[in-house]
């Protein structure tokens, strides 16, 4: 019995060390999203670029990319030619929402760095970010063929997460009946 | 001698007030999102204070100065000007950004542990100490209860003897 109890302060140690091992790995700022599986709210946006806007109506019937991004966010500029080698080699249409961001200087941002998007759209306002959610730039969502919000990325894509969870879950949606 | 006094003092509250003043103006809030209705303004001030900034997130957005923020302050007083209850627009952010935008957690199923855990450890502590208190008492008494014989309690004073002192 004495045994036992002298073996208490050990399992004590053993617990917190699993918990803060856990917390190590477990980043606060990784939120989930709440639209996992709810239709894409419905917006519709003015063009950045001078093309046709967006609407979520555009997003219907297809698998695709939504990225949030804005030209005065690093991270945007980091995952940039990730989504441009997305948009040659995938064949999946990637659109795009400027999130806060001045037109002219989101329009003129694209336009030096090429534009990997189908369309892309303005929320000046941030009223979109805010419907699906988003709590910084860049964010992608993976939207499914009946606009439902699949999978939600924040940060920006790297290889290790599109090869690790954007692939496997593409083929998932891509084999799910029409 | 006093009137200088005064004067040190003056100078004191002064400076004090001015601080005062200053720290009400390094207030997140601006004055443009400021409601024209003090009641509508009291109640999005309410809300805002439990709501959690997503961006610096131990901070209310009452309290951030992150853009976010603000924009969600705005979106806040817009549902109190459409005519939303408190619980609307609150609904209104969870329904977006989830519980987690709540800085204080609602009581449901899997909070329960976030809510109790606390005091279950605690009622679990207490009565593994009251066990061990007990025990140790009914140790105590078994170990008084058996007296020393005649020869024990005759060795036991000779050694208590020659130890003390000459």
């Amino acid at each position: 019995m004495l045994r036992l109890i002298s073996l208490v302060p050990v399992m004590v140690f053993a617990a917190v060390s699993v918990g803060l091992g856990f917390s190590l790995s477990n980043d606060p700022r990784k939120l989930p999203s709440m639209l996992i599986d709810k239709p894409t709210p419905a917006f519709k946006l003015a063009a950045l670029d001078g093309g046709g806007g967006l609407s979520s109506d555009d997003l219907k019937g297809k698998i695709a990319l939504l990225n949030v991004f804005a030209s005065w966010c690093a991270g945007c500029r980091v995952e940039h030619p990730m989504l441009m080698a997305l948009a040659q080699r995938s064949g999946l249409p990637i659109y795009g929402v400027s999130w806060k961001d001045d037109r002219a200087t989101g329009a003129s941002w694209l336009k030096a760095n090429q534009s990997p998007y189908v369309q892309v759209g303005d929320d000046a306002s941030g009223r979109l970010g805010i419907d699906l959610g988003v709590t910084g730039v860049p964010e992608t969502f993976v939207i499914d063929r009946t606009g439902r919000i699949r999978y939600r990325h924040a940060g920006p894509i790297t290889d290790e997460a599109w090869q690790e969870t954007f692939e496997p879950l593409l083929a998932a949606l891509r084999s799910e009946p029409q | 001698m006093r009137r200088y006094r005064i004067l040190a003092m003056r100078r004191v509250a002064g400076v004090i007030g001015l601080l005062l003043t200053l720290s009400a103006a390094s207030l997140a809030v601006t004055p443009g999102e400021v409601l024209q209705d003090p009641k509508l303004e009291a109640r999005a001030r309410e809300i805002s204070r439990n709501l959690r900034c997503l961006v610096c997130q131990n901070q209310s957005i009452d309290d951030s100065d992150a853009e976010l923020a603000h924009d969600l302050r705005v979106l806040v007083r817009e549902r109190l000007t459409a005519g939303d209850t408190d619980a609307q627009a609150i609904g209104f952010m969870v329904a977006r950004y989830g519980n987690f935008v709540l800085l204080k957690p609602p009581l449901q199923a899997d909070t329960l542990m976030l809510w109790f855990g606390p005091a279950l450890l605690l009622a679990v502590a207490a009565i593994g100490f009251g066990r061990y208190l007990r025990r140790s008492q009914a140790a105590d008494r078994s170990a008084t209860a058996t007296p020393l014989g005649a020869d024990e309690q005759e060795r036991l004073d000779a050694i208590l003897s020659k130890r003390r002192p000459a």
